[in-house]
Parts: C-alpha cells; sequence; structure tokens
C-alpha cells in the first residue's frame, strides 16, 4: 500500500485476530490493513458477522481471554498499540486518546448513577481535575453535543435514546481524544434524530479536528459522514477507497451486491436484488476468498486461495482475483438473474 | 372493494395518578392518546404502509386491527362487520383472517419446536383441519417461502439463520390462508444483503395469493419500495396519507417533509436540506384537539392546535395531508 500521507493517525498492517472456541479456531478478522489519517472520518461498513466489532475490540485492546490478536503493525501516533504495557495502554492511550461510542448507548450508562457524575468519574480517572473543575468540563461538553447542562443532573431513564447517544458523544469527547472510534452511532433511533447526531458528528469533527472510526451496517449513514470507506465481509477488507470512487467504481462483487440490495429513497421502483446465500462461519483456517461462495463471478482461482488485496489506484484497494474484469461485473451485477443463476 | 377498515379509531392509555393526588387531592387521571381518531381503508390485494417514529402509535394501530388490544373509541370493520364484540367462533375465524409477522425472528420462534410444529402451531389451535392435512399443508408451506422441506422440516430454530427464520415467521402466518397480513416491521432485524430476498418473497406471496397487507416501519426507504400507499403517522394523529411515490416525491405535511428530508441517502454526492423543525417528539399526554406537530412545525400558528382535520382516507383516495397550512406552505415553495 502506499503512503498517502507520511504520518497517518492510526496504522494498521495485516491485522487478524484468532478466538479460540470448542468448535476450532475461529477467523474472526484476516489481514486486515488501513491507515486513519488526521481529521477524517474513515467508514467502516459491513453486515453482521463481518468482524467490524472485533476489529475494533482488537484495536481497544478489549478481546475476551479466548482471542488473540496478531498484527504487523498498529501504530498510533508512532506508539505501538499492541506492545504496550497494559497499564501504560489504559492510562496513555484509552479514553486519552483513542475513545470510543458504544453500539447501545442504551445499555452503557450506569443507571443509578447521574449521567454527570458518570461523565466526571471518566474525566477525573484520567486526568488530575478537582470535581468543580471536571464539572466544568462536562456541562462544557454537553453544549457541544446539544444537549443542556442542567441534564447532568439527571438519571440515565430520563433521557430519551437520542439523548443518551449525545451524552455518550460526549463522554468521549471529554479528554479531546485524537481519535473516536463509534459504533453504529445511530442504530436503532428514529430518522429525525439520526439526522441531528449525524449533524452533531460532523460540527465536532470540523470544530474539534479528531479523526472518527464510523463502523455501521447503514451504507446510507457511511456515503454521507465518511471521507473513506472500507468494506468487510468475511473478517476481511474487500474493498477500501475514497467515498467517491468506492460508489462510483467499485471493483469488488460483494460491493456491487451490497449496493443492489440497499433501497434509497431517491430510487423507488428500481429492483432490490439480494445476495444469495449467508455469510462463511469463519471456524478453521482460510482458504478461498470468503465471499466466493455467494460470488455469481467466482471461478476455479476464488476457491483456491485467499486472494491478495491489491492497490488499483491510488489508495483503492481491492481484494479479488478478478478485479480487472470489474468494468464486465458493474454492468453484469445490474441484472437479477446475475445473482440467481 | 375495501377488506379493513378502521373508523375513527382511538386508543387511550390512562395514567393513573399516584395515590395522594388520586384520593386527597381527587386529580383526575391523565390520558396517554397513541391512536387519536385513525380513519382508513384497505383495499384487496393493497399494501398499506404505514410509517412514523417510535411513539407514533404505529403498533398500537397493529395491536388494534389483530384484535391483542381493545379500541376505546371507534370501530374496526372486516368485510363490512365490525369485529368489535365478536365472540367464539367468529372470532377465532378473524383471527384466522388477520395474521401478523413479527419484527424480532430471533424472539419470535419457539426455540423448542421444530420449524414444521412452528408452521403447524397455529392451525393445530384453531384445528383447521386435520391432523395430517395441517402436516402437508406446513411442509408445503415451508417450501413456497423458500425452505425445501426435506431439508428444514426438522431444524430447530438455532440452526437456521436470521433470513431463514424470517422465512419460518412468514410461513406460519401464510398457513392460515390469512386475508390481511400485518408485517411489523420484518426487515429491521435482518443483513441488508438478505432483506430484498425476503421482501421478493412477501411480494410474490401477495401476488400469488391475494392478501391485503398493512406494512409497517420506520424506514421510509424500504416503504417507498414496498407500498402502494403510504401514511404517515405522528403521536397518534394520521398526517399525510397517498400513494406511496406521490407521498416520497411529493411530500405536502411539514411533517412529512421533515421526515422524507432526514432519510440518507446512499450516494456521497447528494446533499440533503436540513430539515426543517424544531424540538423533542413527546408523549401525547393529554394533547390538545388539534395538530400535534403544531408545537415543531415552523409554519404553525395558535390556531393549528384548535381542531382536528378529518382525512377522506376510503381505499384509493387521493394524496392528502391533515395541515391547517397548506396553501400557505405551498406558496413559501419551501
Amino acid at each position: 500500500m502506499t503512503e498517502i500521507n507520511k504520518d497517518p493517525l492510526l496504522s494498521v498492517r495485516n491485522l487478524g485476530v484468532v478466538y479460540e472456541t470448542s468448535q476450532g479456531p475461529v477467523h474472526a478478522v484476516t489481514d486486515v490493513s488501513f491507515d486513519v489519517q488526521e481529521n477524517e472520518v474513515f467508514g467502516i461498513a459491513g453486515e453482521s458477522g463481518c468482524g467490524k466489532s472485533t476489529l475494533i475490540k482488537a484495536l481497544l485492546r478489549l478481546l475476551p481471554d479466548n482471542g488473540v490478536a496478531t498484527a504487523d503493525r498498529c501504530d498510533y501516533r508512532g506508539s505501538a498499540l499492541m506492545k504496550m504495557e497494559g497499564e501504560a495502554f489504559r492510562k496513555e492511550i484509552l479514553w486519552q486518546e483513542i475513545s470510543m461510542v458504544p453500539q447501545s448507548a442504551m445499555a452503557s450508562f450506569n443507571p443509578v448513577y447521574r449521567v454527570g457524575d458518570q461523565v466526571v468519574e471518566s474525566i477525573q480517572t484520567h486526568r488530575k481535575a478537582s470535581r468543580a473543575e471536571a464539572l466544568e468540563r462536562a456541562s462544557e461538553l454537553f453544549d457541544v453535543v446539544g444537549l443542556e447542562p442542567g441534564l447532568l443532573k439527571s438519571y440515565p431513564h430520563e433521557f430519551s435514546g437520542g439523548m443518551r447517544q449525545r451524552a455518550m458523544i460526549a463522554m468521549a469527547l471529554s479528554l479531546d481524544p485524537g481519535l473516536i472510534i463509534m459504533d453504529e452511532p445511530t442504530t436503532g433511533l428514529d430518522v429525525l434524530v439520526q439526522e441531528r447526531i449525524l449533524r452533531r458528528i460532523r460540527e465536532i469533527r470540523a470544530e474539534l479536528k479528531s479523526s472518527i472510526i464510523l463502523i455501521t451496517h447503514d451504507i446510507a449513514v457511511i456515503a454521507e459522514m465518511s471521507d473513506r470507506i472500507a468494506i468487510m465481509y468475511g473478517g476481511e477488507i474487500m474493498e477500501q477507497a475514497s467515498t467517491i470512487e468506492l460508489f462510483e467504481n467499485p471493483h469488488h462483487p460483494y460491493t456491487l451486491g451490497l449496493k443492489n440490495a440497499f433501497p434509497s429513497i431517491t430510487t423507488m421502483g428500481t429492483e432490490l436484488i439480494s445476495i444469495p446465500g449467508s455469510p462463511p462461519t469463519l471456524i478453521g483456517p482460510v482458504q478461498s476468498c470468503p465471499f466466493a461462495p455467494r460470488c455469481p463471478f467466482d471461478d476455479a482461482a476464488c476457491h483456491a486461495a485467499n486472494p491478495a488485496a491489491t492497490e488499483i489506484a491510488a489508495g483503492h484497494v481491492v481484494r479479488c482475483v478478478n478485479y480487472e474484469n470489474s468494468a464486465q461485473f458493474r454492468s453484469l451485477a445490474k441484472e437479477k438473474s446475475t445473482w440467481l443463476s | 372493494m375495501v377488506v379493513l377498515e378502521l373508523d375513527r379509531l382511538s386508543c387511550h392509555f390512562e395514567l393513573t395518578p399516584g395515590f395522594v393526588d388520586r384520593v386527597i387531592k381527587r386529580k383526575p387521571p391523565s390520558y396517554i392518546k397513541a391512536v387519536e381518531r385513525l380513519s382508513i381503508a384497505i383495499g384487496e390485494k393493497e399494501i398499506l404502509g404505514i410509517a412514523g417514529e417510535s411513539g407514533c402509535g404505529k403498533s398500537t394501530t397493529c395491536s388494534m386491527v389483530s384484535g391483542l388490544l381493545d379500541p376505546t373509541e371507534g370501530d374496526i370493520r372486516f368485510r363490512g362487520k365490525s369485529i368489535l364484540g365478536l365472540r367464539g367462533d367468529a372470532i377465532k375465524d378473524y383471527r384466522r383472517s388477520v395474521q401478523m409477522i413479527f419484527q424480532d425472528p430471533y424472539e419470535s420462534l419457539n426455540p423448542r419446536f421444530r420449524t414444521v410444529d412452528i408452521v403447524a402451531e397455529g392451525p393445530r389451535a384453531l384445528e383447521l383441519w386435520d391432523a395430517n392435512e395441517i402436516e402437508q399443508r406446513s411442509l408445503a408451506m415451508l417450501d413456497a417461502v423458500g425452505l425445501p422441506s426435506g431439508k428444514y422440516a426438522e431444524r430447530f430454530p438455532h440452526e437456521l439463520s436470521g433470513g431463514e427464520r424470517q422465512r419460518v415467521g412468514i410461513a406460519s402466518a401464510l398457513v392460515m390462508e390469512p386475508e390481511v397480513i400485518i408485517a411489523d416491521e420484518p426487515l429491521s432485524m435482518l443483513d441488508v444483503s438478505i432483506r430484498a430476498g425476503i421482501l421478493d418473497l412477501l411480494r410474490e406471496m401477495q401476488a400469488e395469493r391475494g392478501f391485503s397487507s398493512l406494512y409497517v416501519s420506520h424506514d421510509l426507504s424500504i416503504l417507498g419500495n414496498v407500498a402502494d400507499r403510504l401514511l404517515i403517522m405522528y403521536l397518534g394523529q394520521a398526517m399525510e396519507i397517498g400513494p406511496a411515490e406521490e407521498v416520497i416525491r411529493n411530500p405536502k405535511h411539514p411533517y412529512t417533509r421533515a421526515l422524507i428530508g432526514a432519510v440518507p441517502i446512499p450516494d456521497p454526492r447528494s446533499r440533503r436540506a436540513i430539515p426543517n423543525i424544531r424540538g423533542d417528539i413527546s408523549k401525547p399526554i393529554d394533547p390538545p384537539p388539534g395538530c400535534r406537530f403544531a408545537p415543531r412545525c415552523p409554519y404553525a400558528d395558535a390556531s393549528c392546535s384548535n381542531t382536528f382535520i378529518e382525512m377522506e382516507t376510503g381505499a384509493g383516495t387521493l394524496h392528502q395531508a391533515a395541515c391547517h397550512r397548506l396553501a400557505e406552505i405551498d406558496n413559501a415553495g419551501s
């Protein structure tokens, strides 16, 4: 992969995660490489079981005991995340430098403490600050995310889903991290609430210059929010490119399939086409392209070996042996019969 | 012909005040008006989409139609006959005619039943046919929804993927030979790549068997794709109704405009306008009689909250919006 920017904020090379289970090793993430630049929104899209959540757990070193992560490189501003002492990682990186907005903000607050106290706690754990200073900071943050500072005194159950999500974002911002990982930040929220939160995230990014890794299954949200996108399937990044490039010049059959299957309010009447079959179980070593069993364009080579990631243009990486035929794939993929046969 | 007709259907839930308020201060109870004077008629083979945010009354409406909840006021008529107060065989018959497809295929299937038994459970409970015929029809139904019975009949739900489970859910609704299907967010728990397949199945079955559907969803992109007509609800009131494409392409009501403007578009070059509303959704506790969207509406004035607008909502009626200020909004050209 060519380095566009010499100093990416986060640089990951050949990251793999294997879970030991009673049914054998599960290769949840395989050979994942990507960079996140300063002040960039990097989107990771994929369906359930594609490894996107495992990937961020590995980055934050929050894997369960049976999960082992290996990587050739996993650097945040030059420091190797995987090699740091656990204590140092928790104190210096976690929340200070890399914070996270978890998937279910509903369940992420302790129901018996006031929201404000929980924000204050997270500030005081990492910084020397008096309670008054921390509260001051907390009300500033509430202001940033569009909540009344008076709400700091409320309990989580008094918040609506959208308010809780915004409070969670405030908490993630509390120590001015360089990178915020947002895991499905608007899933389960109503469209109007989602709209407001996405707009707020855009404003925060413009103001605070933090980078964001945005993880979602919603192609529309990722199209609107991200600068670059990685499409994951079966634990691997299938295609990675700038957002415009990915939407206008997609190469991987899975990307084409996802685009077909996703409804858009602007193109009613165009038929949606599903991808037949179901995702791989990822048990055992990876010996072929994980998408091959569902791919309408598969041939012997796809089943013989796992294709390597190829950079076909600056910053556009595709993991498909037949990427040279993508022009043909693009026209065929629009026909429903292609996917059914 | 009209299959199902809701006539000024209302559902109010009483909020009982605390002991002191009730007994000593003699406060009257307040009411959550979950659905307010909703009139709508569903025609033969029609797919009516209902869209709205949480708390708009779409699920309450489904519960009333399926007979799980009694309306406070109004009437539900099935093929011209009121279903309220039906007893004995008549209500059993109605329950067979109206079947639901549930949102969460992970929760709605009994984990201890084989798929064939899940499908056969309804007909067995209502003793629709003899045991042998129920078995045969259930197996045939599994085949019809794309789960070859030879392979799938003996499986348990945990051996199925999400899409396969939802197919079992659809089979167990359709085996009853219903005339109306109520689908409450049937796709929201499924992955994008398999949603289209389930949608196709629903459409195919509809064409083959000719039932009518109430399709409830918060996802306007999907509703625009599947529904014939679209009803937009807000806090228990109908805001707008019309042919689905017409409502989405040319929304009239300020709420519908905001809602449609908030839907993200999977195209990085498109830019949406910022929805022109203020505040947050509230709860319809003892609301004023008029438009419940008025407090958030950029066009509203004091009179909006005073009068309720009733729409003409028979099957196949035109595109209408329950808004007092339609003419002014059109002139503003926004």
